[in-house]
């Protein structure tokens, strides 16, 4: 099969692009039977993506991640997705892999680099233009380039809907608490995947002076005044309900535990940053208009 | 000075360990048997794992003359067969350290854990994962994903390094003050990596969680290479340690008396310790109970002897591991279990059976 790269590098790079699309479109369906047939899935998002532009029947496995859609858990797993054994990987004989960001450890991709299975690495982000750029990749990977642009152009559309509709009048004061195991508060700071979900939903973290997770003082939650808990929908050790929370020596205290805003959404939905986070603005900023009193 | 305290008192051990006094032929039978067995178990461990790769089949193929599938070669030569060195030299390295360690402190709760490299070793590579980023980039890309065995290795060595300088005072090192002193120096060390802990962001605990239940899933032939002539040499300089550490089970003045360079040999032991331990946990991981189980089992089966013991708990030690690294890598297949959480399971019910049946023998 001819490759797409026959043009020279000096071409516009509309053309080469528009050539690429081409080329691919009229070859897409032998193309598709070429490689990408036996693909493994690792992270949550790539697989929600790869769910959404339809192209599932190519899947031979997935990380444990990997939990949306539930027909997706019917595929083999293959670990956590920063601590891949390479032997796994490689006995679902994969000809390509779709990886999110992080996935890992370093040697683990180095052997699978070393089986010359194809390694499409989709870059991490938490807002629109990072969405659509792991629509892309992963689209462009599977060799359905138009098929990402049209998921991509409509997930940018309802995206856009989804945060002009949950602009408040004043900014929700949001605690997004990962887990309180053994009453220690693990919650979000700047720049972390839930603060950029909740300020997409119109709500303010009510948390800064750290970057990313960490463990948080007491006083310093108490000193945040959240207006409402947020908190991952997810069994096991993140556990506590709604009911922990109100009964924690701290959060119990706060504005949000005396209105009982406490808010659960599933994790994956939450801070995926898939084609379902219009979904989960939506969702979250109608939570948050409610939770106002 | 072979088996004195098993062999004069009545116990079901008497009749599992027929032979008094001398039980140098059964230990020469054991050590026929455990090497037959490692045997065993290497060419198992090459033959499974999660892909459907056969290793009868591929020799096969090369006995005939044709050219291994790609895949097929790789997934034994790169992933099984490094993996397997590996987890020889680990086993060994943590059998053997623990039993030299038994032995110095004449405590049947003594291990590699006791003269804080354990703990050093956690802090390194603690550090490497949670400050790893402040490192300027130069190093950082020089190290890759060298840098936490590096530095664990790195933070076992300080610590058995500062705490043979606590306990050696006017050239006597007091074994009572190195094992408190050890006991001190684990907690500060634990602490220490609690506080890094608390700063290491979401996805850095859950690298310091996976690391710590250990694993060999990242072997890989630049690891055996580094830690194979660190374990290597120190099993080897422990083989000079067995008949001193006989004589060491009468005490250190007796010891003395009967001509052992009781000091010379402390720090032998130490070192070696420190270099075997450091490296095995360096490349794997927490790897826990090794050194407890299999130095006990051994010494039930064998007696006391450290001549016959050290050989035979790194061959022990070894086949241990890599069964255990079976279950790990195809139990869960595709997906991997924790090598240490089979450890653990395997071998906490089992050695508690042994006890149990012989707990009126066990006196060390």
């Amino acid at each position: 099969m001819a490759r797409p790269h026959i043009l020279p590098l000096t071409t516009p790079l509309t053309v080469r692009v528009a050539a690429l699309v081409l080329s691919v479109a009229l070859a897409g369906p032998a193309m598709a039977q070429e490689a990408g047939r036996r693909v493994v899935s690792l992270g949550g998002a790539v697989t929600e993506i790869v769910y959404a532009l339809g192209e599932q029947d190519r899947l031979a496995a997935r990380d444990s991640t990997s939990t949306f859609p539930v027909e997706a858990t019917a595929l083999p797993d293959v670990g956590y997705v920063r601590a891949l054994s390479p032997e796994g990987v490689l006995s679902v004989a994969p000809d390509m892999i779709l990886a999110e960001e992080s996935s890992g450890p370093q040697e683990t991709l180095d052997v699978l680099e070393a089986a010359q299975v194809p390694l499409v690495v989709v870059p991490d982000g938490y807002d629109g233009p990072a969405i659509r750029r792991k629509i892309e990749i992963v689209a462009e990977a599977l060799g359905v380039p138009e098929k990402g642009e049209a998921l991509a152009a409509e997930v940018e559309a309802t995206l856009a809907e989804a945060v002009e509709g949950a602009r408040p009048d004043q900014p929700v004061r949001v605690l997004f608490v990962l887990s309180m195991q053994g009453g220690r508060i693990m919650a979000a700071g700047r720049g972390s995947s839930a603060e950029a979900i909740i300020s997409l939903a119109g709500g303010v973290n009510a948390l800064e002076g750290f970057n990313g997770y960490s463990q948080v003082s007491d006083e310093a939650v108490l000193e945040a005044a959240p207006e409402v808990i947020l908190m991952m929908e997810r069994g096991g050790d993140h556990g506590g309900d709604s009911a922990d929370v109100l009964a924690h020596p701290v959060l119990g205290q706060t504005p949000a535990a005396e209105t009982g805003a406490v808010l659960r959404l599933p994790g994956l939905l939450l801070l995926g940053f898939g084609p379902r986070t219009p979904e989960a603005v939506t969702a979250l900023s109608s939570a948050l208009k409610a939770a106002r009193p | 000075m072979a088996a004195p305290a098993l062999s004069d008192r009545p116990s079901p051990l008497r009749r599992l360990a027929a032979a008094e006094g001398d039980r140098r032929p059964r230990a020469r039978l054991a050590a026929l048997a455990l090497t037959a067995l490692l045997l065993v178990i290497c060419v198992l461990s090459l033959g499974v794992g999660a892909s459907g790769t056969s290793l009868p089949a591929a020799l096969w193929q090369a006995f005939n003359g044709e050219e291994i599938a790609m895949r097929d070669r790789l997934i034994l030569f790169d992933i099984r067969l490094p993996r397997l060195a590996m987890g020889m030299l680990v086993g060994a390295a943590l059998a053997v350290s623990g039993a030299v360690m038994q032995g110095l402190f004449r405590n049947p709760l003594a291990d590699p854990g006791l003269v804080g490299v354990g703990a050093g070793a956690g802090l390194g590579a603690i550090l490497a994962i949670v400050l790893g980023g402040l490192l300027p980039l130069a190093l950082r890309d020089g190290l890759g994903y060298a840098l936490v065995p590096v530095a664990a290795f790195a933070g076992g060595w300080v610590t058995t390094v500062l705490l043979y300088r606590i306990a050696t005072r006017e050239g006597r090192t007091s074994v009572a003050v190195m094992l408190l002193a050890g006991i001190a120096l684990a907690a500060l060390a634990g602490a220490i990596s609690g506080v890094l802990v608390y700063m290491a962001d979401d996805s850095q605990l859950r690298d310091l969680t996976f690391w710590g239940l250990g694993s060999l899933a990242g072997a890989t032939w630049g690891k055996v290479l580094v830690a194979g002539p660190l374990i290597g040499l120190a099993l080897a300089a422990t083989s000079f340690l067995a008949h001193a550490l006989n004589a060491l089970a009468l005490g250190e003045a007796p010891a003395a008396h009967l001509g052992i360079p009781v000091q010379r040999m402390k720090r032998l032991a130490v070192v070696s310790v420190a270099a075997a331990t450091g490296a095995a946990v360096a490349v794997s991981g927490g790897i826990g109970f090794i050194g407890i189980v299999v130095p006990h089992l051994l010494r039930l089966i064998i007696g006391p002897d450290h001549r016959l013991l050290l050989p035979n708990a790194a061959l022990l030690g070894a086949s241990l591991l890599l069964v255990a690294d079976m279950i790990s890598r195809t139990i869960i297949a595709p997906a991997e279990l924790p090598i240490g959480i089979v450890t653990a399971v395997i071998g906490g019910p089992f050695f508690l059976w042994i006890l149990l049946r012989n707990r009126a023998g066990l006196d060390l």
